[in-house]
């Protein structure tokens, strides 16, 4: 368990703003991801989500500032993100187990040479925290999107991040799946001092769920608690009335 | 080497194998195959049969420049050539401007004309033709010398690349959340396949050689329902198909590499009819 005072830290970006091709595809992004906080993007398709994260990520060049921060406003560290992308495009015959999957990112040992083990019990307790055990020895391309999902929560859980960051799946997974999903990480909200950013393209749980919602339209059009946010003007303009 | 050839005729004391080139032959299969077989798991899984082709075929080119800078070896030409080639096309791949499929049918289009040029000048493409069957009896006591080499390298490397190309071949954003180079990772693998398909080239011939990288590992794929099994079935299959096709185009007087890659592909047959049982 980590010490308390992580409970005031948080994410502060500060006019994130990132070029594609001549074009700002976001612009003066400027948001807290607070921890043990789930915040939440939402956005029509083309939004910048998806940039968001991959500027968070490190992945693409960015204006601005992403800073890790103490309530202070101290900077603590290296930002240590946990990343569930929103699918797998793999090739579903690979003939990869979830547990040569998980032990590639664990451990050093090439994955083909076998798994120890002492690495088998830490998948596999890795895999408990997320309710799913039973998938270990399971090829990668027979598992359900809502199983892989959960796969990809295990993995970013460990080593354990400052940010979690969850792009959730547009389509491949059921209600039912998504539902036990988001449970799990909500539960994940009150166990541990993590700060989540969920990037959601279904509106249905957000209210639910959400500590803090930005709704995105290459820039920050509103954020703040749910309720307000689905309330106002700027939310009837993206998703129109009648959505709720 | 004398050693060894002794130790052979102790080891393996079948009639074909009393030649030395024979003896040479079976070493430089032994050698060889294993690390065709591994890296073969990971062109499989990463649908790279086409751009490992490709580099296949920019040897022609490889030798033809050699000619003309003077090179005096073959095996350097082609190696430096064929590393060049590979990081060309990994690297124009991710720019994105067309699909990877065309980029790389551009470049193995091109580097066959150009080295066809290059090599048919004055009408005497004949003295290359080897290069497209392959001759499996001009295998040198040194060139097995650097196969050893190679092995030791390439396998030392295959260790450290494997787990972090395995998770950038399943998601490359999630690999890159984790610290891994992604690019780099890629690109050292397309050079290790690069020198490795070189380093076979001359014997299995520029028209077979990406069918021993791919085959093995494609028979092994539908056997198979881990990482492990799938990398210890293609050594296997690499291994087996090698040293049937050496020995039976020996019997047979006809082309190693042709042989060798009959049997590859009896194999793949067969693991597509077992594929169903094992895998379920």
């Amino acid at each position: 368990m980590r010490p308390h005072h992580c409970e005031l830290c948080h994410i502060d970006l500060k006019h994130v703003s990132v070029s594609r091709g001549g074009q700002e595809v976001l612009q003066d992004v400027s948001m807290h991801i607070h921890c043990s906080q789930l915040t939440v993007l939402i956005g029509q398709n083309g939004a910048g989500k998806t940039t968001l994260i991959r500027a968070l990520l490190g992945e693409i060049p960015y204006t601005g500032s992403i800073r890790h921060q103490d309530g202070k406003g101290k900077p603590v560290g290296h930002l240590r993100i946990g990343y569930v992308p929103q699918h797998l495009a793999f090739d579903q015959d690979m003939p990869v187990t979830v547990q040569d999957f998980m032990a590639a990112a664990f451990t050093r040992r090439p994955v083909w040479t076998g798994v120890s083990r002492k690495v088998r019990a830490e998948i596999l307790e890795a895999l408990k925290v997320v309710h799913a055990p039973e998938v270990i020895d399971r090829p990668l391309g027979r598992c359900s999107g809502g199983e892989l999902q959960r796969v990809l929560l295990a993995l970013a859980l460990r080593p354990s991040p400052d940010l979690l960051v969850l792009d959730e799946p547009v389509s491949g997974i059921d209600q039912n799946g998504l539902k036990m999903f988001l449970d799990t990480v909500n539960e994940l909200r009150t166990g541990r001092h993590i700060a989540i950013l969920l990037v959601s393209h279904d509106l249905r749980f957000v209210r639910e769920y959400a500590d803090h919602v930005v709704l995105l339209d290459k820039t920050v059009l509103i954020q703040g608690a749910p309720d307000p946010v689905f309330e106002s003007e700027a939310f009837a303009r993206v998703f129109g009335t009648g959505v709720e | 080497m004398e050693g060894i050839y002794s130790l052979m005729d102790v080891l393996l004391p079948f009639p074909s194998l009393q030649f030395s080139f024979m003896k040479n032959a079976f070493l430089a299969i032994l050698l060889l195959t294993p690390l065709l077989g591994l890296l073969g798991t990971m062109a499989v899984n990463q649908q790279m049969a086409f751009f490992s082709d490709a580099l296949g075929h920019s040897a022609l080119t490889g030798i033809g420049l050699g000619m003309i800078l003077g090179v005096g070896n073959d095996l350097v030409s082609m190696l430096v050539f064929g590393v060049i080639w590979a990081v060309l096309i990994g690297l124009i791949k991710h720019t994105g401007s067309a699909s990877a499929d065309t980029v790389i049918s551009v470049f193995s289009s091109t580097s066959v004309a150009a080295g066809l040029l290059i090599l048919s000048r004055g009408g005497g493409f004949a003295k290359y033709s080897s290069l497209l069957i392959g001759d499996i009896l001009a295998v040198t006591p040194q060139d097995i010398l650097y196969l050893l080499l190679a092995l030791i390298a390439g396998t030392v490397l295959w260790m450290l690349l494997y787990n972090g190309l395995l998770l950038t071949s399943i998601n490359a954003s999630l690999a890159h959340s984790r610290s891994i180079p992604t690019r780099l990772y890629e690109i050292a693998f397309s050079i290790l396949v690069a020198v490795a398909v070189m380093l076979a080239i001359r014997w299995v011939g520029v028209m077979l050689i990406n069918a021993l990288l791919i085959l093995p590992a494609a028979s092994a794929r539908n056997l198979s329902r881990n990482a492990r099994q799938h990398a210890v079935l293609s050594v296997l299959f690499a291994l087996v198909s090698g040293m049937a096709g050496l020995f039976s185009s020996y019997a047979w007087n006809t082309s190693a590499g042709a042989a060798i890659i009959l049997y590859a592909a009896m194999i793949y047959a067969v693991s597509l009819l077992l594929r169903r049982k094992v895998r379920g």
